[in-house]
């Protein structure tokens, strides 16, 4: 009896948080289906009239999809690059004995504590000098090599995994360590090769800081600025802004159920692990 | 011939070594740490970023940045944050992780739904907050009005706007917390659990005699990872109040990017990044020394 009524005192603590998570949410995308007048005079109850105007609206405007397609393309290069380096290093890290392995491992380690915000005027210096501004490689480039260390640290410790005996007998059948990278480590390896897809994409995704200080021209925005630019556009109706958000939450949502097992698994696997 | 196959072996290690850390080694080194040095280099100049940096001044720029009320407001500013992230949210993410741990009925939807805010870009968590924070058709307003009272306009508010970027901070961050903490608690063996119970140890005494004390590497790296991350608030702050109003809620880094980059006082900016590295160092050099310490014992 006495722990019946606990677990109702517990389920109905969480039910209240679940609220606190989900209510901002709710009322988000709730707001997306309301006229300004709607949304001013009504702000917790579902709308009077259901109106879809703010979607085609939005999805009528050519900079939303240029947003999104230039997020994608940079979180497509940065995860692409980010896997082929971090593997190829984190290779040599768990599988080749040689003088100064160790030292180099924590060399590229030491990248995790270091504040990305104090490298963003040098880097805008460097990006500059290189003539990428303007580009997509001013975003990408930066951003694989803060995203290495974490990267190289999730590979490490799965390849490490990976028997030495397995490589012993490789190695006798003549295969040298390129092609046991390629033919034997890489297959073994595809649920962290997952986990770092989806971290890396994700980091990507969200980043809002590193664009800011290197993309000027508006065509060249991310989501984030995107956004950011857009509530600059509509600060007088904020409908339309939170349309724009619940298209943002809508497919961050989605991804996050898909991909759950992937995030959790990089985010508190390189957490624990180290 | 065996001699020639050694050679050939020889070559082929290190050839692989070289191919495959090279890459990685470039980008980190040119982008990530040769940043830091130039940065140091750059803050004892007075520069606009035009042409080399020649108008050499010394420590001056970290004497103003010293002596200046907003920088030192946006340093308190980054206390409270870390101080809210580690007795609010983390005891907070402790305690849920100690009950989501176990797998009773809906455990898992509850663990997906805490750890939800965290996934959202800071940029899309932190604009919801501003619509739920407006004092016109926001939730706040909203509530007010039941009251038949005018709305606070919360972030424009001098005394509440630090306030309602804390209750941001800790909505989007308690999540990846209590996901840490519970995979830690998961890999606790059942048998020091059961044989707890056997000795008569109850549901408190057990997670605070035993879980939490084998939780402690995790709980530090907890610690670590919050300060680190309270240290660096940017994107959380720039929708809600972008540091205002009158510069109240800047953090280092926002501080750092209106005040260096966004008016190409580059010199000055500089020396702000290098005191957010310095700090962050600190931290992470006390955190490897108690971690270490702390092997060092068992």
């Amino acid at each position: 009896m006495q722990s019946k009524l606990s677990k109702f005192y517990m389920y109905l603590f969480l039910t209240f948080l679940a609220g606190i998570i989900l209510v901002p949410l709710y009322l988000t995308f709730i707001s997306s289906f309301k006229t300004l007048g709607d949304l001013s005079s009504n702000v917790i109850g579902l709308p009077r009239e259901w109106i879809l105007s703010n979607y085609t609206d939005v999805f009528g405007m050519e900079y939303f999809w240029s947003f999104a397609w230039n997020s994608l393309v940079y979180g497509v290069l940065t995860t692409v690059l980010t896997l082929i380096c971090a593997s190829m290093a984190a290779f040599v890290f768990a599988h080749i004995r040689f003088f100064g392995n160790r030292f180099l491992f924590n060399y590229l380690l030491i990248g995790l504590m270091f504040p990305f915000a104090s490298a963003i005027i040098p880097l805008f210096l460097k990006v500059r000098d290189f003539g990428l501004l303007g580009t997509y490689w001013a975003v990408v480039l930066p951003q694989i090599a803060f995203g290495l260390g974490f990267a190289i640290l999730l590979f490490r410790g799965f390849f490490k995994q990976i028997p030495p005996e397995l490589f012993d007998a490789a190695y006798v059948d003549g295969c040298n360590y390129s092609n046991f990278f390629f033919r034997i480590t890489i297959p073994l390896s595809v649920p962290i090769f997952s986990t770092v897809a989806v971290v890396t994409f994700v980091t990507s995704w969200n980043n809002y800081l590193l664009p800011l200080i290197m993309v000027s021209n508006e065509e060249l925005y991310p989501w984030p600025m995107g956004i950011m630019f857009f509530r600059g556009e509509y600060d007088t109706d904020w409908s339309m802004v939170l349309t724009y958000v619940s298209l943002t939450l809508i497919p961050a949502i989605v991804f996050f159920l898909l991909a759950q097992k992937y995030i959790i698994a990089g985010l508190t696997g390189g957490a624990v692990k180290e | 011939m065996i001699k020639k196959n050694i050679t050939s072996a020889f070559v082929e290690k290190y050839s692989t070594i070289i191919i495959f850390l090279v890459p990685a080694l470039t980008l980190f080194t040119v982008f990530v740490v040769m940043p830091i040095f130039e940065a140091a280099y750059f803050s004892f100049y007075r520069w606009n970023g035009m042409g080399p940096p020649e108008k050499y001044v010394g420590f001056k720029n970290y004497a103003f940045l010293f002596k200046n009320g907003i920088f030192l407001n946006a340093l308190k500013n980054n206390f409270w944050i870390i101080f809210v992230s580690l007795f609010i949210q983390l005891p907070f993410a402790l305690f849920l992780a100690l009950f989501l741990a176990n797998n009773f009925r809906g455990a898992a939807i509850f663990r997906s739904l805490f750890f939800l805010p965290y996934i959202l870009a800071e940029i899309v968590a932190s604009l919801i907050w501003v619509y739920i924070y407006k004092g016109d058709y926001g939730l706040v307003g909203a509530i007010w009005g039941l009251f038949g009272a005018d709305a606070p306009w919360i972030t424009a508010d001098k005394e509440w706007a630090l306030t309602a970027i804390l209750i941001v901070v800790v909505w989007k961050y308690f999540g990846i917390h209590m996901m840490i903490m519970i995979s830690g608690l998961q890999g606790i063996s059942k048998e020091v659990i059961e044989a707890a119970k056997i000795d008569g140890a109850g549901p408190v005494t057990t997670a605070l005699r035993i879980k939490i004390p084998i939780l402690w590497p995790t709980i530090t790296l907890s610690i670590f990872l919050s300060t680190l991350g309270s240290l660096q608030l940017f994107d959380l702050i720039m929708p809600l109040t972008m540091g205002g109003p009158s510069n109240v809620t800047h953090s280092m880094v926002t501080y750092l990017y209106d005040f260096g980059v966004g008016r190409m006082r580059l010199g000055f900016g500089s020396a702000i990044s290098v005191v957010i590295f310095i700090i962050c160092f600190v931290v992470a050099l006390i955190y490897q020394t108690t971690i270490l310490k702390d092997k060092g014992y068992n």
